[in-house]
């Protein structure tokens, strides 16, 4: 396995902004560990309505991991708490524990603002800010105190080579975000998470909003990106996550019931539920 | 044998009985949005008639003499205009900062929250005499005294009437309008918005600056403009808390009396020895109100398309 020192190792506690990459890799990430998240037990409830019932996963280093299941099945909350986004929720109580690189992110004295800053969200429909399409990728490191013009550029740059869309946009990086079309948007969504250099990508259903040619430039954009940080992708999909995803994980009623290398899930599941979804038999 | 799809129709022409109930709605709408029309024409062409001829440099840069048959009215357009800007700076940020709170901070079901917006509601519907009221009470007895006996030895400086106190009466007036108006701005934000700038590390407040206050800037902007434009206008509130009946002389401090457009056309209009010499100096001073109400109106409604355009 590659070096895993690439991860930054941070202070998810530091109050203030402070640098993005501090020097030191991670404690318990730099015995060799794999993996980036790891959840357990993990239950979230929006009042008294349980959404996402003892979780226990673990994420590896650069894998694309596909998380499927019925509409209302709980991966969109699954996925919101591995960032900490439910935190703006109102009445969302969870409990278990959710490890970012060996440390629990839901400790009492992390700032989520900070863990935030480690993770990447893509939403399911692209949410460009009302600001130029530099501005919008500058936008993560500028909020985290960076001010050095030349590292901004060039930073911008790289996020948008990475994401596949600054040759469509070189000529035009002062212009409206706004003005891009849904797919570019996307993709803009996309470069600005990859700015902050996060060690893990989190997409809610990133192409359920474009076209076929978006959605196919959407997922060879996901699978080049597996190189170099995790993803956990939702998908509705099966073929999508045929095509991107090395592991699939199935939800079902808050539940985790099965996970697995993507083709054997869906060519022989274990259980009863996941056949019955992967058959079309429910969902 | 299939019957056929469509039904026969002898005619797609309506009688005239199907077509009253449409016809008299649209009669009945029309008058009534014509009434409107009328009356506002009606005071507009009147106040032009009577007025225009008066206006002249000399009305706008004189104070009134003779018992105010001659003269001008710039006392009460300089008074006026102070007593709005304190009230803007008053009213503006502390109407801005509530909503602030109760759409971006309070809890989804904070009492206080809830509190706050019952006052607001309440607020907005107190009869402007009443603020007067509490104006006089609060501001000038309690507060305006309290200074002199602190501050002043008990001399007579704060606790009378004055600029200060008045402004004060009237942000408090215009506050509801603020908070309203920048709410409803701060509501129409996208929750994506927001959601995109938390997730990529911003703070809460990072996020309220940069973002949904941008974002909201043109509905603030209009919701204080018309606050603006309401408080400049307002007699009731001042009449106690420092408007002057009579004062040439501009004034230069906080604790000043000083002249105001509105009262001065209730003083035309009632108090005047000889109604006839001035009457002209009355329309020329109610034209002089309207063309600043307009302008205001009229700023505000170029704001809100400026920005909705950039936007
Ligand atoms: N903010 C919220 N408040 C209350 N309940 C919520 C909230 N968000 C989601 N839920 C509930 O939690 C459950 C899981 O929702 P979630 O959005 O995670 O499902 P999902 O698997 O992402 O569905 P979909 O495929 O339709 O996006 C649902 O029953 C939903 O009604
Ligand atoms: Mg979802």
């Amino acid at each position: 396995m590659a070096s895993p020192n690439r991860h930054a190792s941070f202070t998810l506690s530091t109050p203030g902004c402070g640098t993005l990459r501090a020097m030191a890799a991670a404690a318990s990430f730099q015995r060799g560990e794999s993996d980036v998240l790891r959840t357990r037990e993990l239950t979230v409830a929006y009042g008294e309505k349980v959404a996402v019932k003892d979780v226990s996963l673990d994420i590896h280093d650069r894998e694309v991991i596909a998380l499927i299941g019925p509409s209302g099945c709980g991966k969109s909350t699954f996925l919101r708490t591995l960032n900490r986004m439910n935190d703006t929720v109102d009445g969302v109580r969870v409990t278990g524990t959710v490890e970012l690189l060996g440390h629990d992110i839901y400790a009492k004295d992390v700032d989520p603002v900070l863990v935030r800053r480690h993770v990447g969200m893509v939403f399911q429909r692209p949410n460009p800010l009302a600001k130029s399409i530099f501005d919008n990728v500058a936008y993560g490191l500028r909020v985290a105190g960076m001010r050095d013009k030349k590292v901004l550029a060039q930073r911008v740059e790289d996020a948008l080579t990475s994401a596949a869309l600054f040759a469509e946009v070189k000529d035009r990086l002062h212009e409206s975000a706004l003005s891009l079309s849904g797919g570019q948007q996307q993709r803009l969504c996309v470069a600005r998470a990859l700015a902050c250099e996060p060690s893990v990508l989190l997409m809610d259903e990133p192409a359920s909003a474009l076209d076929p040619i978006s959605t196919e430039k959407m997922e060879e954009l996901v699978v080049g990106l597996a190189k170099r940080l995790c993803i956990v992708i939702v998908t509705h999909s099966m073929n999508q996550a045929l095509r991107v995803a090395s592991r699939t994980a199935f939800f079902y009623l808050g539940e985790l019931v099965e996970v697995g290398p993507t083709k054997e899930l869906f060519e022989s599941p274990q259980q009863e539920r996941t056949t019955s979804y992967v058959t079309g038999r429910f969902g | 044998m299939n019957s056929p799809a469509v039904r026969g129709v002898r005619s797609f022409a309506s009688r005239p009985i199907d077509r009253a109930p449409g016809l008299i709605t649209t009669a009945l709408t029309g008058a009534c949005a014509f009434l409107l029309i009328l009356m506002f024409g009606v005071v507009l062409v009147d106040v032009l008639r009577h007025g225009l001829s008066v206006l002249s440099w000399e009305f706008l840069s004189q104070p009134p003499r003779e018992g105010m048959t001659k003269g001008g009215i710039l006392p009460a357009i300089v008074g006026t205009t102070l007593l709005t800007l304190l009230m803007t700076v008053m009213t503006v940020p502390a109407g801005v900062l509530t909503a602030i709170y109760l759409c971006e901070y309070s809890p989804r079901d904070s009492r206080l929250a809830y509190v706050v917006r019952l006052c607001v509601k309440n607020l907005a519907g107190v009869p402007s005499i009443v603020y007067g009221l509490f104006g006089v009470g609060f501001f000038v007895s309690a507060l305006g005294s309290g200074l002199d006996g602190a501050l002043f030895g008990g001399h007579t400086t704060y606790g009378k009437g004055c600029l200060v106190w008045a402004s004060g009466t009237l942000a408090i007036l215009t506050l509801p309008v603020v908070v309203v108006a920048t709410e409803e701005a701060l509501l129409a934000v996208p929750r994506e918005m927001r959601d995109a700038s938390l997730a990529l590390g911003a703070t809460k407040l990072q996020t309220i600056v940069r973002v949904v206050l941008p974002r909201a800037l043109p509905g603030i902007l209009t919701g204080a403009i018309l606050a603006i434009g309401r408080g400049a206008g307002e007699v009731a509130p001042i009449l106690f808390t420092g408007a002057a009946y009579y004062l040439p002389e501009l004034p230069t401090h906080m604790n000043d009396p000083f002249m105001n457009l509105g009262y001065h056309v209730y003083v035309l209009a009632t108090q005047s020895p000889n109604m006839d010499q001035t009457r002209p100096l009355l329309y020329g001073t109610v034209l002089v109100l309207l063309v600043i109400s307009f302008a205001m109106d009229l700023t505000a409604f170029v704001v809100r398309s400026r920005m909705r355009a950039k936007a």
